[in-house]
């Protein structure tokens, strides 16, 4: 019955689509502590990661999904791309940027009740907003520095009911029914035909996202959530009624129409049983001289212990 | 993430002058573009933010394209086949980043695609670029073509070429010839209308031409016949879409690698008369050297930036006989040193281009209505100012930064003489800036008007009267001390009344002078700022000193001094 709904639903979209010529792409982004780099105060002392002594970034990945939507908006005329995000209040700053960089709009998904959702929870609270802007395209990243699940996109696409193609590399080719796509797997590239709707989760190996662009960034400073101008204690009334481009709309658990069961820590069956804080610490050493038979013996120690081979 | 403004806390402290809130407001109408423009700031802070964002956005497609590209570009450097000049692909790929993040004709007005940012603004772009890499900086800076079409051009040239500017289109000022380099009043090639096509056409022979086969060129040309002075030439602009230019070679430098120097040949090139025949050098071109020179200003303290960071990360990591050698005081001597040089031209660099901003913006002010006493007072002000300080930024800046590139190799020793690091490029990247756009020599001969005429000097008493933080009063004190000697020379010079021998002591006097004004920037900059007081203290030191030895080399000097030095000629 869920999974009749379901194809129903997909199928009124189709129809719908007719007559909305409008091409729409959905891009997910999100804001990540910056790994990348990482010093000595990163981790708190339970193991888990200590958010202040990391810059917020924009997840590495999402960059390139962002890139991927705008080579499809370069070659595809009428195309929106509209970035949504989850995330705390201050991950406006992601919606702002991807606008910076070229994209057409953003939602910011944020409610407490998200707060603590595992790959499963944040997937049906991004499908549920997804659903409500019904696009033809969605592109996420491949997967996030801080959580490396790589689960969220796929998960996605299974809840719509959309076919997905994952470790996308580049657009070969796109028209109004299908794209073309190459695939960067572990041993070669595959390439494939995909109709729409779909979602692509994109290989940090694509094309890397084109700069902000100055303009754009001078006309979109000002975008910002209605929460954001709150805390700042400004009048929001006048300035998105005179420049309603400046609005980022927020949208909580309730105006996806998302159940409150299914999201945050209640919708999360993933539980940390226990964190370890592990310390390498060398325990014996060996030195291998650069002569052949030392380099002989290292390679066999390697084969015998499994380290490569 | 590296980002060049980010890390640089001097950029961010020039940015907060005073005189930034009377350039902007005047460049921006009083914020009145808001209304038509969407990016357009709509107060002050408005606009200080906007550059703050754009100079964030620029510092990082430094630090994380620019920079790691010199290498590559430097190695590449660039190549001529079928009569197309092609950059190295590290120089390509900073370009497109640029023209993507939408960073061309900067400061052009917005009708022409531009940001309307101040001479200020684009300057500090310059520095953050050249400390990147000092090649693509030329490339960047030429934009300043536009500014000579946007002063001096018809309207149908301007909005045929300044949009271009903004999509990435190139420049170049092609100027010299074989023989005439410093001396362009000798330019000889040859520009005559030609009724028929109803244009101006090109014929001769132009070299050492930076970036020469750009998409467009201003050409300094002969246009009246039986001429040899500056009055019979005029200025042109040739598009490289009408393919009458060849590029007969491109030069192999010992710096800058990544900027292609050509040398052209025009071969009934059909061209562009700008603003009126024979004003070419007196007028725009003279204005297009000025803007240049402040480039190099740039240029040069981006640069010694970049060889600064290396050398004094270099001290602070080699460790000889047990300590680090930054511990050492020939070491740690020529550090601060180079810093002290470094914030010196930084602050001659940034009161330069006010001074060049403050003036134009009155001077294009004028041209929509009649300035009143007061601000026709205030354009001519500064336009003294800016007219006696660009040769002064140009021989220091550009004198300095081969000091600290030189001292920035040997901090490092035997390993800075290798390829292997980068300090071998800045070094030999530095050596061009006290030699293109006018000779340090030169800037002595512009600068030299301004000792005479007392002008300096005006100034300098203009920054005794200036209120102090009073525990700066003792490095006040040195400075008036040294003003006073300078002036103290003077009156011997002219007692003795003997001009070659002025003239022959003019290098001497204009650093002299060159000092007590960077002294008193720092001052400032002191007072502003308590961090620049140790590079105060250090320079002023170093130029007391520098004045006491050139005072002593002139007071002396005699008619036979002189005939020893002639005997070479």
């Amino acid at each position: 019955m869920y999974c009749f709904f379901y194809t129903f639903a997909a199928v009124l979209i189709k129809t719908l689509k007719k007559y909305d010529m409008k091409f729409k792409i959905v891009v997910l982004a999100k804001q990540v502590p910056d790994t990348r780099n990482v010093g000595k105060d990163a981790m708190k002392e339970d193991g888990t990661v200590n958010r202040g002594a990391l810059p917020a970034i924009y997840n590495p990945d999402d960059l390139n999904a962002l890139e991927v939507a705008l080579q499809i908006k370069e070659k595809r005329n009428n195309t929106e791309i509209i970035v949504v995000s989850m995330g705390p209040p201050r991950a406006a700053s992601i919606i702002r940027e991807s606008i910076f960089r070229g994209a057409d709009k953003g939602y910011l998904l944020t409610d407490r009740k998200f707060a603590g959702s595992d790959t499963l929870a944040t997937s049906y609270a991004l499908s549920k907003a997804i659903e409500k802007i019904n696009p033809d395209l969605i592109v996420c990243g491949l997967q996030a520095i801080d959580g490396d699940t790589a689960q969220v996109g796929p998960q996605i696409a299974e809840k719509l009911h959309m076919p997905q193609v994952t470790y996308v590399e580049k657009i070969e080719s796109i028209d109004d029914k299908k794209m073309v796509l190459t695939r960067r797997l572990e041993r070669g590239v595959e390439t494939v035909t995909l109709p729409f709707p779909a979602l692509l989760t994109v290989h940090g190996s694509a094309c890397a996202c084109r700069p902000i662009n100055a303009k754009r960034m001078l006309k979109y400073k000002h975008a910002h959530t209605t929460s954001e101008l709150q805390e700042q204690n400004r009048d929001y009334t006048d300035i998105f009624k005179e420049h309603p481009y400046l609005h980022i709309e927020e949208w909580n658990a309730e105006n996806v129409g998302a159940e409150e069961a299914k999201l945050g820590l209640s919708g999360s069956p993933t539980k940390v049983k226990e964190i370890e804080s592990v310390v390498l610490t060398q325990k014996e050493s060996k030195r291998f001289t650069e002569k052949d038979q030392d380099v002989d013996q290292l390679m066999k120690e390697l084969l015998e212990t499994r380290v490569i081979g | 993430m590296e980002n060049f403004f980010l890390d640089n806390e001097h950029l961010k402290f020039h940015l907060s002058h005073p005189l930034l809130k009377s350039i902007v407001k005047m460049k921006e109408k009083d914020y009145t573009e808001s209304k038509q423009y969407d990016y357009a700031p709509f107060d002050f802070e408005d606009a200080m933010d906007s550059y703050e964002k754009v100079l964030e956005v620029l510092g990082e497609i430094c630090g994380e394209v620019i920079a790691p590209n010199a290498e590559e570009v430097d190695k590449e450097g660039v190549t001529l086949s079928n009569n197309v000049v092609s950059y190295a692909k590290g120089t390509q790929q900073n370009h497109e980043v640029l023209k993507g993040a939408g960073m061309y004709g900067l400061s052009l007005p917005r009708k022409y695609d531009g940001l309307n940012f101040p001479m200020t603004l684009t300057i500090m772009v310059a520095e953050m670029i050249a400390r990147a890499d000092a090649s693509f900086s030329n490339i960047w800076s030429l934009q300043d073509c536009a500014e000579t079409i946007h002063e001096f051009a018809s309207e149908e040239l301007k909005n045929k070429y300044l949009p271009l500017i903004h999509k990435g289109y190139t420049c170049s000022m092609v100027l010299t010839e074989p023989d005439a380099g410093s001396d362009l009043q000798a330019v000889m090639l040859k520009a005559h209308y030609d009724d028929a096509s109803k244009c101006w056409r090109l014929n001769g022979v132009k070299r050492f031409i930076t970036n020469g086969d750009a998409d467009i060129q201003l050409v300094l040309a002969r246009s009246e016949e039986d001429t040899t002075d500056a009055r019979g030439l005029s200025c042109f602009l040739y598009d490289r879409l009408d393919n009458a230019v060849i590029v007969r070679r491109v030069e192999n430098k010992l710096g800058i690698k990544g900027a292609p120097t050509c040398e052209l040949v025009y071969k009934n090139a059909p061209a562009q008369l700008i603003g009126d025949a024979r004003m070419g050098l007196i007028k725009y071109v003279m204005s297009l050297m000025n803007a240049a020179r402040l480039g190099i200003g740039a240029q040069s303290v981006g640069l010694a930036e970049a060889a600064y960071r290396v050398a004094y990360k270099y001290a602070n990591e080699r460790e000889q006989f047990g300590k680090k050698i930054n511990e050492f005081a020939p070491v740690y001597e020529m550090l601060a040193s180079m810093r002290a040089k470094i914030d010196g031209i930084r602050s001659l660099l940034y009161e330069t281009a006010r001074y060049v901003d403050m003036y134009k913006l009155y001077t294009s002010e004028s041209k929509t209505r009649s300035l009143n006493n007061e601000e026709r007072d205030e354009m001519k002000y500064y336009q003294r100012l800016a007219d006696i300080y660009t040769p002064l930024l140009k021989l220091f800046a550009s004198e300095y930064c081969n000091q600290v590139t030189y001292d920035a190799i040997q901090i490092h020793g035997g390993t800075g003489y290798m390829k292997d690091f980068p300090v071998e490029r800045l070094y030999r990247d530095a050596r061009i800036t006290n030699i293109y756009e006018g000779t340090s020599q030169l800037q002595v001969v512009a600068a030299i008007r301004g000792i005479s005429s007392g002008a300096y000097l005006k100034r300098v008493k203009e920054y005794e009267n200036m209120t102090l933080k009073p525990e700066l009063q003792p490095l006040k004190n040195i400075l008036l001390d040294m003003t006073a000697r300078f002036e103290n020379v003077i009156d011997i010079l002219k007692e003795r009344n003997h001009p070659e021998i002025f003239d022959f002591q003019s290098r001497r006097l204009v650093e002299m002078m060159g000092n007590i004004i960077i002294g008193y920037l720092l001052l400032q900059d002191s007072n502003r700022n308590d961090n620049y007081e140790y590079t105060a203290r250090v320079f002023i030191r170093m130029g007391n000193a520098q004045n006491h030895e050139r005072e002593n080399y002139i007071i002396d000097f005699t008619v036979n001094d002189l005939a020893a030095f002639q005997t070479n000629k």
